[in-house]
């Protein structure tokens, strides 16, 4: 047998247990769906729930989730042995099969909700831009626009109507879309560390955590970059959500721990001496103490104390990237943390992650940082704030 | 004749039809050759394996059987099956288990009797469960239990998504390397569809592992399930595994 590997196996593995099967790509994909669900969950408290302090992140939240939204199925692809017949899934899917029904909960999300709620959005913009330019962009414009120019009063009104009926069939999609990804995990019997019916609920409400503070993040990056001031109440309005979100999160996951601690079943042992040896740092330290109680109590030092503007910034930014660090490390623990015991419940084993190959770190950070770049293409091509704001502020985009 | 947009669609529709009648028909002739075994109905087998744990020996030959007929890369961690050694000592809390090359070289001497412990080996491999957590998750039913019972995997459909892998309470299941596809035992598919038994009963020189058909009511699998007291591999997960072990050690996982 190859030692190289084998000095990773602490007691006894299955024999072929001991290679993971499932590298950083897979931590990747629920950690990108859970933004996306999380940041459309954000932008449908304007649209449905009427929540006009968030007014200034509503656009933003939406091209953020579509922005991630387009690179969610990448890590998949990467990891999958033979991706060309990944579309065998759409043909051909398997219906007993969790994973079988991405492709279609995925499409259906992408352009059945998001895509469309989008253009219905800014399709009065896009035509106005259409209309007052030339050339290329003057083409570019009338393709988005799919060579429609009605831009009267009753036209607008009717996208509006349509874009909200969108917007309420849209939460429970997002619901769907990330709770699936739950499910995924929490439907595997064989594996004690996922399989559990609040595995959905927990992914759920760590998704809006995470999508939340995604849009916290970058809304007050943008605005930085854009030298624009940050709407003050739609920040405190952002980070009053994503603290209360966090609490909701926080319990559940709680909840599922003392359950799990309570119960003690034939998995817990093996699954405890995990948490406090080799998950100990993502687990404890990075997931619940960095990741979740301090951000958690920064935010809620803002609700109770009467701070500056400039320190409620500070403590913005801290815990939105200490959130993000936090929920990235529960998935990494479930996806990862679900590989390192024997199913024997007798030995475990050392994930080695590679840096510049197929599945390693180096096309995991080039996975994370291309949602920003479509993002940043996305802001050019629909400013959130508005087509002639834009051109105003931003000098890089072509009157 | 003139292509109208009504003969274009005649056309069309009948050479679409007969089209893809000959592909599937092609696929179904293609699918039968690998195995190439006239008069065999998967309609009437039900295949199982009775694992006889006080027959076996921890030789490995039934690993090297199996390595040598389904072309199972040496190394580094690829097994169809495989051989563990239980050492269950009393005063301790977990049973001492190891497997070195999954019993391949066989097991170097470890343990003494009489030093007041339980010392045995598992032959472990895929238990052809008829209710299977593995084949219910393949995405494109890549895997699938075949109506003869054998869990089988098509190579030229498997996607190598390794959901499969995860969904095997066993660990029975690996990637291959060389097709990038997901590779388990097949009960040596291609011999017991010829009247053979599979490489690893065929070589254990104890008797100790035995292909039955629990649809012939002439096959010994009956009289092994009725005389002895059986068990299966983790039997809560109602995985309704057709691997029967006589002789199964409670501390076996």
């Amino acid at each position: 047998m190859n030692e190289s590997l084998l000095y990773a196996v602490r007691g006894f593995m299955y024999p072929n247990e001991v290679e993971l099967q499932w590298s950083i790509l897979i931590v990747l994909y629920p950690y990108i769906t859970g933004l996306v669900a999380g940041a459309f969950i954000l932008a449908s408290l304007v649209r449905v729930f009427r929540v006009k302090a968030l007014e200034p992140a509503y656009r933003l939240s939406l091209l953020t989730a579509l922005a991630f939204l387009l690179v969610a199925p990448l890590p998949l692809q990467l990891h999958l042995g033979h991706p060309e017949r990944s579309f065998q899934m759409y043909l051909t899917p398997h219906t007993s099969s969790a994973m079988a029904m991405f492709g279609f909960v995925y499409l259906w999300y992408l352009m059945g909700v998001l895509v469309l709620e989008i253009w219905l959005d800014y399709r009065g913009e896009i035509v106005q831009t259409w209309q007052e330019s030339t050339g290329w962009k003057a083409r570019l414009y009338q393709v988005m626009a799919l060579g429609v120019n009605d831009r009267s009063p009753e036209s607008l009104a009717l996208d509006e109507k349509i874009g909200h009926i969108l917007t309420v069939i849209g939460i429970p999609s997002a619901f769907l879309l990330h709770g699936y990804v739950g499910f995924i995990f929490g439907s595997i019997k064989a594996n004690p560390w996922w399989s559990t019916p609040m595995m959905p609920i927990v992914f759920l409400f760590s998704a809006i955590v995470s999508g939340i503070a995604g849009v916290m993040v970058i809304y007050m990056l943008v605005s930085w970059f854009r030298q624009h001031p940050v709407e003050m109440p739609c920040l405190d309005t952002i980070a009053k959500f994503l603290f209360f979100a966090f609490v909701v999160d926080f319990t559940l996951e709680g909840l599922d721990l003392l359950h799990r601690a309570y119960e003690a079943d034939e998995s817990f042992k093996t699954l405890d001496f995990m948490v406090q040896t080799q998950l100990f740092t993502s687990q404890i330290l990075i997931q619940v103490i960095f990741g979740g109680l301090i951000p958690m109590g920064m935010l809620g030092l803002t609700l109770v104390m009467k701070l500056s503007e400039k320190a409620r910034k500070g403590i913005y930014i801290t815990a939105g990237l200490l959130t993000l660090a936090g929920i990235f490390a529960m998935r990494w623990n479930v996806v990862i943390g679900g590989q390192l015991f024997s199913k024997s419940f007798l030995g475990y084993t050392t994930y080695k992650m590679g840096f510049a190959t197929k599945e390693g770190l180096l096309p995991a950070l080039i996975l994370m940082v291309m949602p920003l770049g479509i993002l940043w293409g996305f802001l050019k091509l629909l400013p959130p704030w508005g087509a002639k704001d834009a051109v105003a502020a931003d000098p890089g985009v072509e009157a | 004749m003139t292509m109208d947009r009504r003969n274009f669609l005649t056309v069309g529709g009948k050479f679409f039809i007969f089209t893809a009648a000959a592909g599937s028909a092609l696929e179904y002739v293609l699918a039968a050759e690998p195995h190439n075994a006239p008069g065999y109905r998967t309609m009437d087998h039900w295949w199982a394996m009775m694992i006889d744990i006080e027959k076996c020996i921890g030789c490995g030959s039934c690993v090297r059987a199996d390595k040598a007929e389904n072309d199972v890369p040496l190394e580094p961690f690829y097994f169809r099956t495989w051989v563990e050694r239980y050492h269950v000592d009393p005063e301790k809390e977990h049973p001492e288990v190891d497997s070195p090359d999954g019993g391949y070289h066989g097991f170097p001497e470890k343990f003494h009797e009489g030093d007041g412990s339980k010392n045995f080996f598992v032959p472990k491999m895929c238990n052809q469960c008829a209710d299977s957590p593995c084949t219910q998750v393949c995405p494109v039913g890549a895997t699938f239990v075949s109506p003869d019972g054998a869990v089988l995997v098509d190579k030229k459909y498997c996607l190598g998504c390794r959901y499969c892998i995860q969904a095997c309470p066993y660990g029975c299941r690996y990637i291959d390397p060389r097709t990038e596809t997901v590779d388990k035992c097949n009960l040596c598919y291609h011999r017991i569809t010829k009247g053979l038994t599979t490489a690893c009963a065929e070589v254990c020189p104890t008797g100790a592992r035995r292909l039955g058909d629990l649809k012939d009511p002439k096959d010994y699998v009956h009289q092994y399930l009725r005389e002895n007291k059986i068990q299966v591999l983790k039997a809560h997960l109602a995985t309704q595994s057709k691997t029967y072990y006589n002789g199964l050690d409670g501390s076996v996982r």
